[in-house]
């Protein structure tokens, strides 16, 4: 099972490593290059200075993963401009997740998670979260050289231009402060590997869904071998997925849970806006519609059109805060403000459908009563 | 002396908790209004005027940002070996990023910048350089990579003095996208 061998290399490696490349930090300054201390970051929080060294792989010649380590794919993925993904997470042995608050589970001191990026068959980045002792998760970013042989630390501010996307856009890797902006946004900075993502009833409607990669990891499974332990019955009964009247908006739900709700949620910094875009699987009703269908846009952004003045008008995509949004790439208006630098036209569509589909609902609900 | 010690000890410890909670915030605002004079947030926040002496900010409008009615509309033309240009009253800003203009960040509740942002919020928005600490990237030339460098007590004492900040009505435009 999720048993974790500690290479020896990883240990060997200790937590000597400075972060070389985050001293480079050049900073635009009103068009000036100027040098900027990194801000100084406690020797334990120091990752591995190659992803080799986290322990990934059991053979990094031929890139083999180490086989106790457990594939997952959250039924709502991230997109992150087109990019291919694969998960692994890494439990010490002996060790379970407790997962009693089944919104934010908690992982054993150790737990490690890679995340990889691919672009055309290509590796890209390679991203880690390890729990350390004292609680915290450490965040890295490995940059793959072009011929996909060796891996690089990223520095702490991140790396442009990783790979040419299309219009003439990149890939960005995100600095650690951009990792927080999204993983320390709300009730679990675990994202993918919670109570709705890892669901036995997946969404077949998901948007960019990925095949479940073996072993098939889901709520039953884990719980059937002691991995997760703690979570309330009533979810393996009844496995959770949003309340929705449609499958077009179980999806579109469940792709602002996986997009959106991490920054727009009940619990984390941005809760005053007032919108709330992750699916609670402790709460009867849905906030995402809640906060949404026929709500005020408590802002309008740079560039919005006058005339969206609801985030969401039903019958009205094209008059919906949301929508304009999400529809957009340019910095000030776009959503999500990061992670990604092209529209994502499936998601687009999808909610397109759901806001439409809502408009039809209400016409209906009023035809029947008028009759 | 040394039995003197514990006593002065015992009075150091004491004397914090004897101040009053009134005077303690007012002393985190003079310690924000201190930060915010020597950071140099007035060079650029408040729009600047010939005055007697040459240019100076005008504190009569300490912190509003670039004026509302100076209308500019493309970016700076520039010749080798320039990559930047200011404009006069020191709050709009050319350069590879477009145009930005300096943020509004006096108490007024409709145009002020600050008026939805936490604490929280603010802090993040100095270390992350990031709207409202998740959002949109903040433009140069706002110099937060080096203001993230300060600790959250004064960044927090910075805060309690903006948001105490005479409002003033002003509405900062959006900023401009680069040239094509
Ligand atoms: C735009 C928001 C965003 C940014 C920026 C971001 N992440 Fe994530 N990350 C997510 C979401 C959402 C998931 C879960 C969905 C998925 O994996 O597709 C996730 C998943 C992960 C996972 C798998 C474990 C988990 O939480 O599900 C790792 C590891 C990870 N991210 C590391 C990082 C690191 C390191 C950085 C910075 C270099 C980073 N992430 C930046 C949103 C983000
Ligand atoms: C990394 C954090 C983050 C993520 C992820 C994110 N947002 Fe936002 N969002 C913000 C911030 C910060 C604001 C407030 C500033 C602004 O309006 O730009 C905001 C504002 C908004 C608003 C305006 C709310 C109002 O009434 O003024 C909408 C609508 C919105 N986001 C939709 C979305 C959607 C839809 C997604 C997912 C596709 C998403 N956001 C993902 C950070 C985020
Ligand atoms: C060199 C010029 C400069 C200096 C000095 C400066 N700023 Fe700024 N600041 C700007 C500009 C320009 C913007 C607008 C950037 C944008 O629109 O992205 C800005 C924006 C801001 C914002 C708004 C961020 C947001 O979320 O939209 C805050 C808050 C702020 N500055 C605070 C300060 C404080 C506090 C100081 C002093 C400690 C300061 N600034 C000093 C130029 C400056």
């Amino acid at each position: 099972m999720a048993k974790v061998i500690v290479t020896a290399q990883r240990l060997r490696s200790g937590r000597s490593h400075r972060l070389v490349a985050m001293r480079a930090t050049l900073v635009l300054t009103f068009g000036v290059l100027t040098h900027v201390p990194a801000i100084p970051q406690p020797a334990m929080m120091t990752p591995p200075s190659t992803l080799r060294e986290t322990g990934l792989y059991a053979n990094f010649g031929t890139l083999d993963v180490d086989p106790a380590h457990l594939a997952f794919a959250p039924q709502y993925p991230l997109w992150s401009d087109g990019a291919a993904k694969r998960r692994w997470i890494s439990l010490p042995p002996g060790t379970a997740i407790d997962g009693s608050n089944p919104e934010a589970w908690i992982f054993p001191v150790g737990t490690r998670f890679w995340k990889e990026f691919s672009f055309n068959g290509q590796r890209v980045e390679t991203r880690y979260l390890e729990r350390k002792p004292d609680g915290q998760w450490l965040y890295a970013a490995y940059a793959w050289s072009a011929d996909g042989r060796e891996t690089q630390l990223v520095s702490a501010r991140g790396k442009r231009g990783a790979y040419p996307l299309a219009g003439g856009r990149s890939h960005t890797i995100p600095g650690v402060a951009d990792c927080k902006a999204c993983h320390q946004g709300g009730p679990s900075e675990v994202l993918g590997f919670g109570t709705l993502q890892l669901s036995p009833e997946r969404d077949p409607g998901a948007p960019h869904a990925e095949l479940q990669p073996e072993p098939h990891v889901d709520l039953r499974y884990l719980v059937d071998r002691g991995l997760l332990v703690g979570l309330p019955k009533a979810l393996l009964e009844a496995p959770p997925r949003t309340v929705a009247a449609t499958a077009t908006e179980r999806a579109a739900l469940g792709y602002m849970h996986g997009n959106c709700g991490h920054c727009h949620n009940e619990r984390g910094s941005l809760q005053n806006i007032g919108l709330f875009l992750r699916h609670s699987v402790t709460n009867a009703g849905e906030p995402a519609i809640a906060s949404t269908i026929g709500q005020p846009v408590k802002k309008q952004a740079p560039g919005q059109s006058p005339d969206a003045v609801l985030r969401v008008e039903p019958g009205h995509p094209d008059r919906s805060g949301v929508m304009q949004r999400i529809s957009s790439r340019s910095p000030a208006l776009q959503m999500p403000p990061l992670g990604t630098e092209l529209i994502d036209d499936e998601a687009v569509r999808l909610l397109n459908r759901w806001i439409a589909e809502r408009g039809a609902s209400i016409q209906q609900a009023s035809a029947n009563e008028g009759r | 002396m040394h039995r003197a010690l514990p006593l002065m000890v015992t009075i150091a410890l004491l004397v914090p908790s004897a101040v009053p909670a009134q005077d303690s915030a007012g002393a985190q605002v003079k310690r924000g209004e201190y930060l915010v004079s020597i950071a140099g947030c007035h060079d650029c926040h408040t729009p600047w005027t010939s005055g007697s002496a040459g240019p100076e900010p005008d504190m009569k409008r300490a912190l509003s940002g670039h004026p509302q009615d100076l209308t500019i509309s493309a970016p700076a033309t520039l010749s080798q070996p320039w990559s930047g240009a200011m404009n006069p009253t020191s709050t709009a800003w050319s350069g590879s990023w477009g145009v930005s203009f300096s943020a509004n960040l006096t108490s007024d509740p409709e145009t002020g910048v600050l008026r939805d942002f936490t604490e929280q919020q603010f802090i993040q928005t100095i270390r992350t350089g990031r709207h409202q600490g998740q959002g949109r990237p903040i433009l140069p030339p706002m110099p937060w990579p080096a203001y993230a460098n300060m600790t959250d007590d004064d960044l927090k004492a910075v805060f309690a003095y903006l948001r105490q900040v005479p409002p003033v009505k002003n509405m900062v435009p959006d900023p401009l996208p680069p040239k094509q």
